[in-house]
């Protein structure tokens, strides 16, 4: 009796999460045949960004979401990547592969450096921390000579390849990259938020002394968390780079970027596992529509809608879009017993 | 360097360290209250400078004589902020640390994008006033009027704050509010009333700040920013909470920045503040007078 009363849940919980893992790949096999349809490059435009902050996002959500450590200033980490990418190639003709991945490492390196001192601080204290490490990276690499201080860098010119990651009318394989990016995140949560180290995070988040107190390293949770979200969000960084082909301090670093990362997981829904791409697709579709509809002008009328949806949606939701569906689940749950 | 270019430095960090205190201290003041920090903070304060930029254009008065104005208008938007979106940011049962940073992120939003569509993004500055361009020579060290009366002004706020939180029923009511919020029903005090209050009470002391910056300062949608930095800077060094805290940070804040504009190039000037912030931090990670 007992036996099955435990295997019972288990098998359901096993069923459950190849359920998830099926319809993610359905959804990624979808989204691939979405350039079929399209050919129209602003929209190619928009669906690159989109699936680029879902990505950046989804690598938020991991250390914001599921270990509760809200950070603002990933955009040191997107800094870290684009930077390295673009320096890598245009001074080294080393290829956007090997950048991307010097940039996560490096990136991956700087949040442990970081984490020591700022896992610390609790709440408040995290947040601005964040900001203002961010802010340093940002003033230093303005004054940085090597890095092309206030200018930036501009990458060179050379003929579509999937080598050097460069298409200058096709915007297509952009597309295919950050798909990829995407799935790839997507994965790694999914891989991660049941193993021990998820449970850890949530333990962490949820009540980190009561986590500490049962035996989980809150600081080594934390530590990797950090690590892992800065590793891909600098690839999403020197994604950024290839693609547009310019950066300079203030179109990789500026805190907005910190915002931008951290706004599609809050409002699609905080550690959840398509919380961060539900919010993403809301949001930058949003953003490009109302700054060419309203915006061109300079008018702001843009940025006031766009507040507007924010500010709705974190007071009207606050678990995010996602708790609509897990509300309703619920009900259907309930409705199932009685 | 001779003493008199030291003492002109250090003059200059106190005198800006004071306005810096005066547009920290309503931040702490509502974190101090309700554990929410504002990142609208600084539209506040832009909103500030451009109520004061409207009035001089229209009525041609002097700023001096405007700046109640612009107080009692900006303790109305800090009433109407708390009604209109932070009560329901309250109420939030998941994530209420999110729901009010990025409820209040979008306020500052739409507060941006009104101020760029009533005024353009252009920069305004407030060309003629009593004090505008004129300076006060100190013995070799030059002062200029407009921040002797930022410094003054803020002095004056910090004093009547003091008083306003140790002698009157309000400030009892705030103490007593931010002790425990639950018991204060019990003896008859509205928790809502005295957070609008709270509210109403810090946005008003930043739109002194704004009132007292719009003399000297240029005027633009994204002024904010900046100077909201420095404010949540100014708060966390201070301690949250902390109002003699945010007089204290405020005065350090202005000083080590002066002081590193002597060393460093003039753009990595705030480097040695956000050093000094995140060294204090990891020493006393509540700040130097916050209670956590």
């Amino acid at each position: 009796m007992s036996e099955i009363a435990v295997a019972a849940p288990n098998n359901s919980f096993v069923a459950s999460r190849r359920r998830q893992l099926v319809i993610a790949l359905i959804v990624f096999a979808a989204i691939a045949l979405i350039p079929r349809a399209v050919s129209d490059v602003y929209t190619m435009n928009v669906l690159i960004l989109t699936l680029l902050f879902a990505a950046l996002s989804q690598s938020w959500n991991i250390l914001g979401g599921y270990c509760g450590q809200v950070s603002l200033g990933h955009a040191l980490y997107f800094g870290i990547g684009a930077y390295a990418t673009s320096i890598l190639f245009v001074k080294f003709g080393i290829v956007a592969w090997g950048g991307m991945l010097a940039g996560g490492v490096l990136s991956a390196l700087v949040a442990l450096a970081l984490g020591y001192p700022c896992f610390r601080l609790k709440g408040h204290y995290f947040s601005i921390a964040t900001i203002v490490i961010a802010e340093i990276g940002l003033l230093l690499v303005h004054n940085w000579d090597y890095g092309g201080a206030a200018l930036g860098i501009q990458w060179p010119f050379n003929p579509d390849s999937w080598w050097t990651l460069q298409f200058a009318r096709d915007k297509v394989p952009y597309f295919y990259f950050v798909l990829g990016l995407f799935a790839v995140t997507w994965l790694v949560t999914y891989a991660i938020v049941e193993s021990r180290w998820g449970y850890w995070w949530r333990a962490v988040k949820d009540d980190p002394d009561a986590a500490e107190s049962l035996g989980v390293t809150v600081f080594n949770s934390k530590m990797g968390a950090a690590a892992i979200s800065a590793f891909f969000t600098a690839i999403g960084g020197g994604f950024y780079a290839a693609f547009v082909s310019y950066i300079d301090p203030e179109s990789v670093m500026h805190f907005r970027f910190s915002l931008l990362m951290a706004l599609p997981a809050v409002l699609g829904g905080v550690g959840s596992l398509w919380g961060p791409a539900v919010g993403a697709l809301i949001l930058i579709p949003m953003a490009e529509l109302t700054r060419s509809y309203l915006g061109g002008t300079g008018s702001g009328l843009d940025l006031v809608i766009y507040g507007l949806l924010v500010m709705v949606v974190s007071l009207t939701q606050p678990e995010g879009i996602m708790g609509i569906f897990k509300r309703s689940a619920k009900k259907a749950d309930a409705k199932v017993e009685a | 360097m001779t003493t008199q270019a030291f003492l002109q430095v250090l003059a200059s960090g106190i005198l800006i360290g004071l306005i810096y205190a005066l547009i920290a201290v309503g931040l702490s003041l509502i974190f101090g209250l309700m554990d929410v920090v504002n990142f609208a903070h600084g539209e506040f304060l832009m909103l500030a400078m451009y109520a004061m930029f409207g009035l001089v254009f229209v009525t041609a008065i002097d700023p001096v004589l405007l700046m109640p104005i612009v107080v009692g208008v900006m303790f109305v938007v800090g009433v109407a902020a708390y009604a209109g979106v932070i009560r329901f940011a309250m109420r939030a049962k998941a994530n209420p640390g999110m729901v009010q940073i990025f409820a209040t992120f979008g306020l500052a939003l739409v507060i941006q994008g009104l101020a760029q569509y009533f005024f353009t993004p252009d920069y305004r500055n407030i060309g003629n006033s009593w004090l505008g361009g004129k300076t006060l020579n100190l013995g070799g060290v030059y002062l200029p009027w407009p921040q002797i009366y930022g410094g003054v002004i803020s002095l004056l706020a910090f004093g009547g704050l003091y008083l306003l939180i140790t002698r009157t029923d309000f400030g009892k009511a705030l103490e007593a509010t931010r002790e425990d919020q639950g018991a204060v029903a019990l003896v008859g005090i509205d928790r809502n009333r005295v957070f609008a209050l709270g509210w109403g009470l810090g946005a008003a002391l930043v739109g002194l700040s704004g009132a007292v910056l719009a003399v000297f300062y240029y005027i633009y949608p994204q002024v904010g920013g900046p100077f909201a930095l420095i404010a949540y800077v100014t708060v966390a060094l201070g301690g949250f909470g902390s109002i003699f805290g945010a007089l204290v940070a405020g005065l350090i804040v202005g000083v080590v920045e002066a002081l590193t504009a002597l060393i460093l190039p003039p753009a990595l000037k705030s480097v040695g503040v956000y050093s000094l912030y995140l060294a204090v931090l990891f020493v006393r990670p509540s700040g130097l007078f916050g209670r956590l």
